[in-house]
């Protein structure tokens, strides 16, 4: 392992790697990443792989716009299949207050150059083919959104970055960082020091417990997210459905399997991975009680990561107050895979140029102290 | 010696795993992911000990014992409908299934 660089990434997941991605194509790459497990270890090895461009707040809506453009060209920037299949995202509401949100939504959409509509049941049932709409009152359609491949986005950004210069270190766990002067001199782990003056904390649902190697505490917190997949199925389903009722989201991937989840309103936060009998009955019936003909499709495996989550929804992003070269990018909850593209360039960008950026400011740190809160609300999962 | 299929699910040859752990995959979680080894129908009950094997041989020296991966559930697939079943309290009727 090298023994100093620019800049040290704790953290080799989607939002890491895509910084260290970023950066190395635009010139800086005496990085390195440390990951303490394989890649794919942490929640962007398991995720579904949705990446929306439905969102309730302009900043999201235009992250996610970017990084679906990203996504698009990125199988050939990498050289690998990242499997991107724009089949769009469905979203059903079942209450008056749900269906006015969707109303709100997609007028935020469409005015920001979105294809998003709304649609009937009917028509929704024209789209999946048979849907039980029973109880549905309004849904609404973007045909640009979209589901891939999370494991080749990951080895994709890692392979390129590692031949820009990028040294990535798996199996090697960041276990302190040595602050000197309220500046950051280097980061110690398992297997060895790392001198830098610049150290990003992308340990996702671990973020918490990074930051408090520097001293730091963060608002975020880890919570379990659980998952499941079926056996593979001929293509039936173009876009994801996701019930905003229970948060009950399924797409179809390119390998054919059903994969989706849902949301429990008993999950406490944990760093807890295990698999539950509740969450596969509970998605079962749900997913049974959307398409009530897949009774005899066989579920093959399920498993759990975390969501990093924040107190209103958006990450962590930018300098730390005290600890002069910590940077945070984090917090991304149940949607990080779909920003990181966009995220990661404009820190990029920001790092590189050293140029304000509105957005690294909205989300930073403080604002949890200073209350200066923007809420997303249209949270799934 | 001609092709040989490591994993029969997802069509995963020797060759396969041996340009996966050239490319620096050498634990058997990063193989799985990286090549789709075990991820299929079996879920890795055919293939997971022979992938093992022959990971243990490429590394070979002192570095032969390789952990498996991670087991996850379910067993054996399981139709969805005996899941759903348990959520709505209802008895799993197997043949309706
Ligand atoms: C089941 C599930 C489904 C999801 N579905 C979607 C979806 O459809 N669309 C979407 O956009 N998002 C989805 N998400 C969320 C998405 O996966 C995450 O937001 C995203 O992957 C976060 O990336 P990350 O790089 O921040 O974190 P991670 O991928 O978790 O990476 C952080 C890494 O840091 C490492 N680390 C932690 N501590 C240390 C240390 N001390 N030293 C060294 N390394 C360390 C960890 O091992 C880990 O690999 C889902 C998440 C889950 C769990």
């Amino acid at each position: 392992m090298r023994d100093r660089a620019e800049l040290v990434i704790i953290g080799g997941g989607v939002l890491g790697l895509s910084l260290a991605y970023h950066l190395a194509r635009m010139g800086l790459g005496d990085i390195v990443v440390i990951e303490q497990g394989y890649l794919c270890f942490g929640a962007s090895g398991r995720n579904g792989g949705g990446v929306r461009q439905q969102w309730s707040t302009e900043d999201h809506i235009r992250l996610a716009r970017r990084s679906v453009a990203i996504y698009r060209r990125l199988a050939a920037e990498t050289g690998f299949n990242i499997w991107f299949r724009q089949g769009g995202y469905l979203f059903l509401s079942r209450d008056a207050v749900a269906a006015a949100t969707l109303e709100r939504n997609v007028k935020l959409q469409n005015s920001l150059g979105l294809r998003t509509r709304l649609l009937s049941p009917a028509q929704a049932r024209r789209l999946v083919d048979g849907l039980d709409t029973s109880g549905v009152e309004l849904c609404a359609y973007n045909p640009d959104d979209g589901v891939l491949f999370p494991w080749p986005v990951v080895w994709g950004l890692a392979r390129v970055a590692t031949s820009l210069g990028v040294e990535i270190n798996t199996f090697c766990r960041a276990t302190a960082i040595d602050v000197q002067g309220g500046r950051i001199v280097k980061v110690v782990t398992d297997r060895g020091a790392v001198a830098t003056s610049r150290v990003v904390n992308a340990a996702g649902g671990w973020s918490s417990q990074v930051a408090r190697l520097a001293g730091v505490e963060l608002p975020n917190r880890p919570y379990r997210h659980e998952i499941l997949v079926s056996e593979p199925l001929k293509p039936f389903l173009e876009p994801m459905v996701c019930d905003l009722a229970d948060g009950t989201y399924f797409s179809q991937t390119m390998r054919g399997e059903i994969c989706g989840g849902l949301s429990d309103p008993l999950e406490h936060s944990s760093l807890n991975t295990s698999s539950s009998l509740r969450f596969l009955s509970r998605m079962s019936a749900s997913l049974l009680r959307l398409l009530p003909r897949l009774g005899g499709v066989k579920i093959l495996r399920q498993w759990a990561g975390y969501y990093d989550e924040t107190p209103d929804g958006n990450p962590v992003l930018g300098r730390t107050a005290g600890v002069e070269g910590f940077i945070q990018l984090n917090g991304f909850g149940g949607h990080g895979f779909m920003l990181a593209p966009a995220v990661g360039q404009i820190m990029a960008e920001w790092l590189l140029r050293r140029v304000r950026e509105p957005l690294v400011e909205r989300y930073g740190l403080e604002r949890f102290s200073s209350g200066q809160l923007q809420r997303e609300t249209l949270v799934i999962g | 010696m001609g092709k040989v299929i490591v994993c029969r699910c997802e069509d995963v040859t020797l060759e396969d795993l041996r340009q996966a752990f050239a490319a620096g995959h050498r634990d058997l979680e990063s193989l799985k992911r990286f090549t789709g080894l075990s991820t299929g129908f079996c879920q890795g009950k055919c293939c997971a000990a022979h992938a093992g094997r022959f990971l243990a041989e490429l590394r070979g020296g002192d570095d032969m014992v390789c952990d498996p991966t991670r087991t996850r559930p379910l067993l054996h697939p399981t139709p969805a409908a005996c899941f759903a079943a348990i959520a709505s309290g209802e008895a799993p009727d197997q043949e309706d299934a």
